[in-house]
């Protein structure tokens, strides 16, 4: 069927997020420019598309600014303590298989204080999206480096410049068993939508790491002019698409981060397995 | 009927597997320690049977958060621990305090500090099941000190979690963890099993916090209640407050739902305290020393009496008071240096208080306590 | 229907929710939009191209295009 030429214009249809966010909670409490908000969008608009009732839907998610994300969203939410959000939600699904779990978390609340809880929730496959904040920063706590904070950064607790190299979240969710691993940013929000929708499709554990940008501390500290320059420099510029990375000279991609759905496999979710090897075993044997 | 009645013989873990099954327990998370790691076995075999879900997690931090999970999703939820595995449960404790989420979570008490004396026991957790985690907290500590009570004490435990909506500690010590005795499995209807209230109100009038219950009820995820679960001070929507009269009203509260219902919430076993010129104070396998320390005492003329408390904590002010009125000394026989002692001092009106200690991973015998009884002669 | 009668699109900003980061401003490929101190404002509506951007990349739910 052809389109007239005329009608080829965007027509605009701004997604209704009424929908799905809490009456009254807005303002966030999330800084001017904060990455947060536009990934916390995207997300919205992702889970939209996969058409389930809201009572089906669980979003845990641990300390720090982006774990603040719970509270604005209208499901079954829960904000827990620092680290712990991945075990919460584990408990959730495995009382709930048929429930749809989230959890939203940090790059210091995933894999610093949390690490060992993100390696085995990757390992047991369990079919759990963790969608991982990364703003190479502590927010909540004023600005100290982090597991993902750049090497020679500044952050309040490495003011003479990060001499730790960071974690890449993708390559240990991989390492670690993730079944699917993906890469976005807030820069690229259409795309980051597209991407958590396919990590929310996937059975098994989904593991998304997001760039988002922390003008006001990681910004600041490391003479970034303003959000928008942090966007360009690290999510535009830092990055690259995993669709074009064969196509471009080497110079283009050194140093920069690889975008878009980097490991996708197909091994057996921890709740099936549950109900297929141990519990009709189980019950076979008792009868 | 007469087959559920056989005696059985069992360990103190396993009649802890029993109790939590009786009390209709389908959710179980935890990591191995001992000497409670029997717990978690008997619950990896005996849960799937049964539709109920056992996850072997990758820490104790894990395996309490998880057990929050489960019981949040509605499933009535436990897990086991030992000291170390108890400090690191902690944080999560006063989760489930502040949120009030039921749970049962089993400390088997063995040596400390530290790594201490895995395979020995202790009752030096005593006060770490009270104040173990941050912040004031109401906290509920049950204390078996035989198999057969084990079970019907984890039965107990099951209860007061859905009742009052929080956390409850089963505690003992590695010795009734450990031993075997002959116990009955209380037929189905036996035993009171307290199920969670259930939700019947709309969802728009849904409040997980409403103050106008004492104990609002719980209503699982998934179920079309959908409100915010914190751990940050809260108002009655569920959602995290600066506000101090919310903060302030909720903390208090949380514990008034416990301090208004001590009665009920109390137990306690009294041996020969009627005319009792002596009474011992103590709980656990320390009780079961007591128990032969007071007979033997009776026969040598002594009057002695043993209080047990079932429930630790809340302490039992009222009856530690009341016995203090009545006798001339308490004696308070326990596996540490000087824990439950300090709560029997601070409830005593008149009698003397005098502690029997130790803490080198062997039981406190009958002639300890014996001779403590004989020094007030 | 010539140019002059083409329908514009009407913006909506929200000044309660805007915390004027000007993310919005700065990527908007038509320049449709501009600071006014501390929120985003409309400069050239008949600019806008509907590409959503704004709203896309606003973190603060604060600005939506409609046809």
């Amino acid at each position: 069927m052809s389109v007239p030429a005329e009608k080829k214009e965007k027509i605009s249809v701004p997604f209704d997020y009424n929908k799905y966010l809490r009456p009254g909670k807005l303002p966030h409490i999330w800084c001017p420019g904060c990455g947060h908000g536009i990934v916390l969008k995207a997300m919205l608009r992702a889970i939209d598309k996969l058409g389930i009732d809201k009572d089906n839907v669980c979003v845990v998610s641990g300390i720090g600014c982006s774990s603040r994300t719970p509270g604005y969203v209208d499901f079954n939410t829960l904000h827990t303590l620092h680290g712990r959000a991945l075990s919460f939600a584990t408990g959730i699904k495995l009382a709930r298989p048929d429930m749809k779990v989230i959890v939203v978390t940090g790059d210091g609340d995933a894999l610093a204080i949390g690490g060992n809880h993100f390696i085995h929730t990757c390992r047991r496959n369990i079919d759990i999206t963790a969608l991982v904040f990364t703003n190479a920063i502590y927010g909540m706590t004023g600005g100290q480096y982090s597991p993902t904070t750049p090497l020679e950064s500044i952050a309040t607790t490495s003011r003479y410049g990060n001499i730790e190299p960071p974690f890449d979240t993708c390559e240990m969710a991989k390492a670690a068993g993730a079944t699917f691993v993906a890469r976005g940013t807030a820069y690229h929000t259409l795309e980051l939508e597209k991407t958590i929708y396919e990590a929310l499709m996937h059975k098994g554990t989904s593991v998304v790491d997001i760039i988002d940008a922390c003008p006001t501390y990681f910004g600041r500290m490391n003479k970034y002019k303003s959000a928008t320059h942090m966007m360009e420099a690290m999510e535009k510029d830092g990055t690259v698409s995993v669709k074009q990375v064969d196509k471009l000279p080497p110079e283009k991609v050194a140093g920069k981060m690889l975008r878009g759905v980097l490991h996708k496999i197909d091994r057996p979710e921890y709740c099936e397995q549950y109900a297929l090897l141990v519990q009709e075993k189980a019950q076979a044997k008792s009868k | 009927m007469a087959e559920k009645q056989k005696k059985r013989l069992m360990q103190g873990n396993e009649a802890c597997v029993e109790g939590a099954l009786y009390a209709g327990c389908k959710f179980y998370a935890g990591y191995p320690i001992t000497p409670s790691t029997e717990i978690a076995e008997g619950m990896s075999v005996r849960l799937p049977k049964i539709g109920g879900k056992f996850i072997q997690m990758e820490d104790e931090i894990g395996g309490i958060a998880a057990a929050i999970g489960g019981s949040l999703a509605g499933l009535k939820s436990l897990t086991a621990t030992s000291g170390p595995g108890f400090s690191l449960k902690q944080e999560c404790l006063g989760y489930a305090c502040l949120a009030e989420i039921p749970l049962v979570i089993v400390n088997v008490m063995r040596g400390g500090p530290s790594t201490g004396y895995p395979t020995g026991p202790s009752q030096a957790d005593i006060m770490q099941a009270k104040w173990g985690t941050h912040g004031d907290h109401p906290a509920i500590a049950v204390t078996p000190a035989y198999v057969q009570e084990i079970l019907t004490e984890t039965v107990r435990a099951f209860n007061l979690a859905e009742k009052y909506r929080t956390p409850v500690i089963v505690l003992y010590d590695e010795i009734v963890g450990h031993m075997r005795e002959p116990i009955t499995i209380p037929a189905p209807g036996e035993l009171a099993v307290v199920d969670r209230e259930k939700v019947t109100c709309k969802p728009d009038e849904y409040f997980p916090y409403d103050e106008r219950f004492e104990i609002p009820p719980l209503a699982p995820f998934g179920t079309g209640y959908r409100f915010h679960v914190t751990g940050l001070n809260h108002k009655k929507d569920g959602f995290p407050t600066n506000d101090s009269k919310q903060i302030g009203e909720g903390n208090m509260r949380i514990m008034r739902k416990i301090d208004n219902h001590l009665d009920e919430i109390w137990k306690n076993e009294e041996i020969g305290l009627e005319d009792a010129e002596i009474a011992v104070v103590a709980i656990g396998s320390t009780a079961r020393s007591a128990r032969y320390a007071v007979n033997e005492a009776r026969s040598m003329g002594i009057k002695a009496g043993l209080l047990r408390p079932l429930t630790l904590w809340p302490f039992p002010d009222k009856a530690v008071t009341e016995l203090s009125k009545r006798v001339k000394a308490i004696i308070v026989p326990e596996m540490n240096l000087g824990q439950m002692v300090l709560e029997v001092q601070r409830c005593s009106k008149k009698a003397e208080v005098l502690g029997v200690h130790r803490v080198d991973g062997e039981p406190i015998n009958p002639g300890q306590i014996i001779e403590a009884i004989k020094s007030f002669k | 229907m010539g140019d002059a009668a083409k329908k514009l699109p009407r913006i909506e900003i929200n000044p309660k929710l805007c915390k004027g980061c000007s993310i919005c401003v700065d990527f908007c490929p038509t320049n449709v939009l501009e600071m006014r101190g501390t929120c985003v404002a409309v400069k050239d509506l008949a600019a806008c191209t509907r590409c959503q951007l704004c709203d896309l990349r606003c973190p603060d739910f604060a600005i939506q295009v409609f046809d």
